[in-house]
């Protein structure tokens, strides 16, 4: 058996959020990721976790999150309840990702 | 916002919300139903398979005018691993029948149809509208709730907490606890459009007839998890799922698996030429019974998802969602009229109904099963993996003879395996599965 991603091009998540419809809440992003000095397993995990790739390192090794793709499926919600690292919302009403399928 | 009161309030516009609103204002009710969506189904994420069942069992013609894509004709069950997969098909022209049992759908197309049949009910249905809280009482009850629009607040005799899996509005009121990232799968998945007559040929149909594939093996990378493809009109919807507990380990990016899955030599070739058009991504509530929380109290109960009413081993969702719902609106419905209110005592009607329905009943045969395949891992990697060996052990014509080609594929499921662990499996299956 062979590894997840033997033989397959990585993928860009950006672009296949570029086919969706969203209606940005411009300065009130819904999850926000609390000042930390070192991120825990927990929220490292998210950079790799998220779907929309929403979380990302910066170069002092902190964990940052642009939520302008987010999906709001609440994974990052529930890998991080215990360690309490981010502080998650839905977006305001109407705003946030519009599913034209679903 | 409105100041007036409701018998009942509604917090979301899927699938369990809509059965519980339509339910309850047909009996004539003061519903109120708020949804966070621009419209209703813009926030949602479905497969999708409808069962008939369900539905009609809340408006029963809706096959006249409902959205609905293609009939399934066609079940199949693959097990992969990296370059084959084995699979068990059913296939049955019994299933091209008058009132069809199942139906592919688009879910965002769906809940607008459904959300139309709720207001021509008489509910009020408000969209853009997040609830932010429950409102409590003097002796703890909930009264009603409050509503990101002004921090506006509306009071009803009960609220129908269908505000979907992550389940906010009542995990932060302490009705209930936090989801554990075991005991729900992150799915994510594409549309693919072709021409109709594309998808026709490739899958052998006709007409509206639909086929739908789920499957499972190497290709959620040893996470516990199951990969599906159904065919709609003139698209494909295909995605991958797996628990959350076990992305949250891996390496591998959800996005990646997806990919990976979509360029499998059994799957490409069904999706060559395709131009996707949404990528989406939800929870799947998928610890079974042993996760399903307090459903009702003083003034509130819970539907769907938000309930953890999925029952994962065979891919039903929306059916319990529907079903859920309809019986809390029927509860309250009746209780209305009998002058009673809504109080824990009188709502547990609603958990004795469900208890006898296929809803807890199924959950209930399922229990030990999200355990046993969290334990079993092999059931996962390692068993399509043998499985598809043999068959290109057995298949192959190479001169060997057939004995000799039982013994080898004996021995390589001894060899992995060992005949303990292979026994010790399938007593374990057995035990989680009766």
């Amino acid at each position: 058996m062979t590894t997840a991603s033997a033989g397959v091009p990585a993928v860009k998540v950006e672009e296949k959020l570029f086919q969706n419809r969203y209606l940005v809440d411009a300065g009130r992003p819904h999850i926000r990721v609390r000042p930390h000095d070192t991120p825990s397993k927990a929220l490292l995990a998210l950079t790799h976790a998220c779907p929309a790739g929403c979380y990302s390192l910066n170069d002092r090794g902190q964990v940052e999150i642009s939520a302008d793709g987010c999906l709001e499926c609440g994974t990052c919600r529930i890998v991080c309840a215990k360690t309490g690292e981010i502080e998650w919302n839905y977006p305001r009403g109407g705003y946030g990702v519009l599913f034209k399928f679903g | 916002m409105t100041e007036d009161r409701f018998d009942a309030i509604v917090v979301g516009a899927g699938p369990s919300g809509n059965a519980a609103a339509y339910t309850m204002a047909k009996s004539g009710l003061k519903v109120l139903q708020l949804e966070r969506g621009e419209y209703p189904g813009s926030k949602n994420v479905q497969g999708a398979i409808l069962y008939a069942d369900a539905v009609e069992k809340v408006i029963p013609d809706f096959r006249e005018d409902a959205p609905l894509e293609r009939h399934v004709i066609e079940q199949r069950l693959w097990m992969m691993n990296e370059a084959s997969h084995t699979g068990i098909h059913y296939r049955s022209d019994d299933f091209n029948e008058e009132r069809p049992n199942r139906y592919t759908i688009i879910r965002a197309q769906f809940d607008k149809w459904f959300s139309r049949k709720v207001r021509e009910a008489g509910a009020v249905v408000l969209c853009e509208t997040t609830v932010t809280e429950l409102v409590r009482g003097g002796r703890g009850e909930v009264i009603g709730v409050r509503t990101d629009r002004d921090g506006g607040c509306v009071l009803a005799d009960v609220v129908v907490l269908a505000d979907g899996v992550n389940g906010l509005v009542g995990q932060r009121a302490g009705l209930r606890t936090e989801l554990e990232p075991d005991t729900v799968a992150l799915a994510v998945k594409e549309m693919h459009f072709l021409p109709r007559e594309v998808i026709d040929a490739r899958f052998n149909l006709k007409g509206d007839e639909g086929a739908v594939i789920e499957a499972m093996g190497t290709v959620t990378d040893g996470m516990v998890g199951t990969a599906f493809l159904y065919t709609n009109r003139e698209s494909i919807s295909v995605g991958i799922g797996c628990l959350v507990s076990d992305f949250a380990q891996s390496q591998t990016t959800p996005y990646q698996l997806l990919e990976r899955f979509k360029r499998h030599p059994s799957i490409g070739p069904l999706l060559a030429g395709s131009e996707v058009k949404e990528y989406a991504a939800h929870l799947i509530p998928e610890g079974g019974y042993k996760a399903v929380p307090e459903i009702c109290g003083d003034g509130w109960v819970v539907v769907g998802d938000s309930g953890h009413f999925v029952n994962a081993i065979h891919r039903e969702g929306s059916n319990l969602a529907m079903t859920t719902g309809r019986i809390a609106g029927e509860t309250v419905a009746r209780l209305k009229r009998s002058g009673a209110a809504c109080t824990r005592a009188n709502l547990a009607e609603y958990r004795a109904s469900l208890d006898a329905s296929f809803v807890m009943k199924d959950l209930r045969k399922y229990k030990d099963v999200p355990r046993f395949l969290d334990r079993t891992r092999q059931v996962f990697g390692l068993y399509p993996h043998l499985i598809n060996q043999a068959s290109q052990t057995w298949f192959r014509v190479d001169g060997v003879d057939k004995r000799t080609k039982e013994r080898e594929i004996l021995a390589s499921f001894r060899k992995s395996r060992s005949l303990g662990g292979l026994i010790g499996d399938a007593i374990k299956l057995a035990r989680a599965w009766r």
